[in-house]
């Protein structure tokens, strides 16, 4: 048996080394291993936006009759359908399908905005980016489209959003 | 046996043997092993405290955050970067010991009966502590913090809880200063939540161990300091929103779930960390042992003294006002706090053997091993030794079997808890036939009921009520305390004494015999 007295040279060699080895842990752990996010030599697409699509249907004006029937504080001229479109996406890089999907309008009614967020990991480098993208039912085509040639630096990320106060489909 | 329990054995067997390596080293009043719930509180009241400097010294614009740290990391390593170091490492001590608090209990099945309500409330604070440190990263605002965010709000937008993906603000030109004035807000709050968790956490534990040991103490900020000297912390590069870093020197303590989470999916990351909470959380639920009887009051024989009301290591001793005498109080009994320890029953001065009362009944006693019984038992093993050298054995259930050292010139009384043993049977043995008394149990901090050895040593030492009257001979007793797996030690320390008893001769430091009750009142 060990005696324990604190100026025991024993002692005090199990005492340092204990601390020693749990320094080793904490510290070595809290920074060690590395962990590679992206390998080297890629890049990072990003797909994300939250917006509302267009409205399911066609704004009209109400009739002369249609607004004698409401209340006073109710008669707006203009009603337009409380549903939005779902927001249908299409990413090609370099001719090829990257991502097509469709984001729902959130909300009960459906009327809220369409959100996503994707992550691709591409090579890093030159790429031809189509990007495509329908947020009105009632045009069966795509209605925003960007297309664009850019060079990826390693570990870049490019972020493709869609802000319909800056031109639609906007790329960071 | 299951293979479940096999395993858990096996685990206990070597966690023991860990234990009582460093016993050899620390002594079991500052052993890490037996206090990692002390040392893990020790770690946050070091990240505590360290964090309130660095709240002050911390600027917290977008663009002034990173360049605040970096400056009192690099400029002012002396304070602030020591500072910083330990704020970092105290947090990562922190989980280290946590994990090794869960693992332990587990090993020691403390986890099902009147312990649920600790185990269920530490399994918040474990998500209390990693929200808590996660945040941290965060307001480095460095490639790593930025990267945790990011890796953070992905994960959490797998819930259907926000209107706008939350990633989305880690976007180019959407983040602002008030970002971080948030973020500064939560990594105060979680960590005063987790305050208030962990103060839930130990409620049903008197005289909790909140601070460790002052060696302990001292030992652990030591080794901090010289880490913190040696490998000072220090920051990645200034977060970059349209970069990403290939490369990241993550700390696994908290952060390993983002690799985690990349390996499988955020779904899968929510499946895993869900799984074990609710296995945490369910395994009090599963099939266990039926808790054994609770203490007992017996109010004629209660005298309000508040020794067992003091002692119980879970406060399931109430005083309430006696309902017949004006000015007495009379303990309660609260059964479901009650660890059925018996540590009570040892505590009350009624439990004396010397009272001539032909049935023995105590103040507050266990069903299953009454007082009275229990000196009916000692009487007549006592009575049966045979040999030069008699001894009378005290054991505890919980440790190394001492029925196992039971033969012709020894006795042993098997208790629940070695805490049960009033200090006056030792007494009574010595002066009721046996040469000499063994008391063993549990080493201190591993035993079962927290305070069982400490109070019977104190007791026994005359430092605490009821105390061992000090005409007792010391040399007539001895104190070995050997945990389940320590046998040959138990058996080392019988061998030893019987030999030092056999020095003595046999009057010598005796207490003089006493006349048995039944002779005295009968004859």
């Amino acid at each position: 048996m060990v005696s324990k007295s604190p100026t025991n040279p024993l002692v005090l060699a199990g005492q340092a080394l204990f601390y020693g080895l749990f320094a080793v842990i904490i510290g070595y752990f809290s920074t060690s291993p590395d962990f590679t996010h992206i390998e080297p030599g890629r890049s990072l697409i990003k797909l994300s936006f939250s917006t509302q699509g267009e409205p399911v249907g066609e704004c009209r004006e109400r009739t002369p009759e249609e607004l004698a029937k409401l209340a006073p504080n109710m008669r707006t001229a203009r009603i337009c359908p409380r549903e939005r479109s779902p927001i249908k996406v299409n990413i090609a890089l370099n001719g090829e399908p990257l991502f097509e999907g469709v984001a729902q309008p959130s909300g009960l009614s459906k009327d809220g905005a369409s959100t996503i967020y994707k992550r691709f990991e591409v090579p890093a480098g030159e790429h031809l980016i189509s990007v495509k993208m329908n947020d009105n039912v009632r045009i069966p085509d795509f209605n925003h489209v960007r297309e664009e040639k850019m060079t990826l630096k390693p570990a870049q990320i490019l972020v493709i959003d869609l802000r319909k106060d800056r031109g639609g489909i906007f790329f960071e | 046996m299951s293979l479940s329990a096999s395993i858990r054995q096996g685990g206990l067997a070597l966690m023991q043997r860990i234990e009582s390596l460093f016993d050899a080293f620390f002594g079991a009043a500052a052993n890490p092993w037996r206090h990692l719930g002390a040392l893990g509180f020790y770690f946050l009241w070091i990240a505590l405290a360290t964090g309130i400097y660095l709240f002050i010294v911390l600027d917290t614009g977008i663009e002034e955050i990173h360049t605040s740290i970096e400056y009192y990391t690099h400029e002012q390593w002396w304070l602030g970067g020591i500072v910083r170091s330990l704020h970092r490492y105290a947090a990562d001590g922190l989980v280290l010991v946590m994990l090794l608090h869960i693992l332990r209990e587990f090993l020691y099945g403390r986890f099902y009966g009147f312990r649920w309500y600790s185990w269920i409330t530490g399994v918040p604070t474990v998500w209390l502590v990693y929200a808590s440190g996660i945040g941290g990263y965060w307001l480095v605002w460095d490639q790593l913090g930025l990267f945790s965010a990011v890796a953070s709000a992905e994960w959490f937008d797998w819930l259907p809880i926000f209107s706008t993906p939350a990633t989305r603000n880690f976007l180019p030109g959407l983040l602002t200063d008030r970002f971080f004035s948030l973020l500064v807000f939560l990594h105060i709050g979680i960590p005063l939540s987790l305050l208030l968790a962990l103060w839930v956490h130990i409620q049903r534990v008197s005289q909790s161990d909140v601070f460790p040991a002052r060696a302990l103490s001292i030992g652990t900020l030591a080794m901090l300091i010289v880490l913190a000297l040696v490998k000072p912390t220090v920051s990645h590069g200034k977060a970059d929103l349209s970069m990403a870093s290939a490369t990241l020197h993550i700390d696994w303590y908290y952060l390993f779930i983002h690799p985690l989470m990349y390996a499988t999916s955020p779904a899968g990351l929510w499946a895993i960390a869900g799984l074990l909470t609710l296995l945490l959380l369910a395994l009090p639920l599963l099939p266990h042992p039926k808790q054994a009887p609770v203490a007992v009051v017996n109010p004629p024989n209660c005298n309000g003294c508040r020794r067992c009301f003091v002692d119980c290591p879970y406060g399931a001793v109430a005083m309430l006002p006696h309902p017949d005498k004006p000015g007495h109080e009379l303990a309660r009994v609260i059964p479901d706090l009650c660890a059925s320890c018996g540590i009570c029953a040892g505590a009350c001065p009624s439990s004396t053997p010397f009272r001539s009362v032909e049935s023995l009944v105590t103040g507050i006693d266990m069903p299953q091993q009454p007082i009275g019984a229990l000196r009916e038992e000692m009487e007549r093993k006592i009575a049966a030794l045979s040999g030069p050298v008699k001894i009378a054995v005290f054991g505890c259930e919980c440790a190394a079997q001492a029925s196992r050292l039971e033969n012709a010139d020894t006795a042993v009384l098997n208790l629940m808890c070695t805490g049960l043993l009033p200090p006056s049977f030792v007494e009574y043995a010595l002066r009721g036939g046996a040469d000499g008394v063994l008391v063993t149990g549990c080493r201190e901090g591993s035993c079962a009921y927290r305070f069982g050895t400490q109070w019977t040593e104190e007791r026994l030492a005359g430092r605490r009520e009821p105390h061992l009257r000090p005409t007792v001979p010391s040399e007539r007793l001895r104190l070995a305390w050997a945990d389940g797996h320590e046998m040959s030690h138990l058996k080392a320390a019988l061998d030893d004494f019987r030999k030092h008893l056999q020095t003595l001769s046999a009057d010598e430091k005796r207490p003089r015999a006493y006349t048995p009750r039944r002779i005295a009142q009968h004859g």
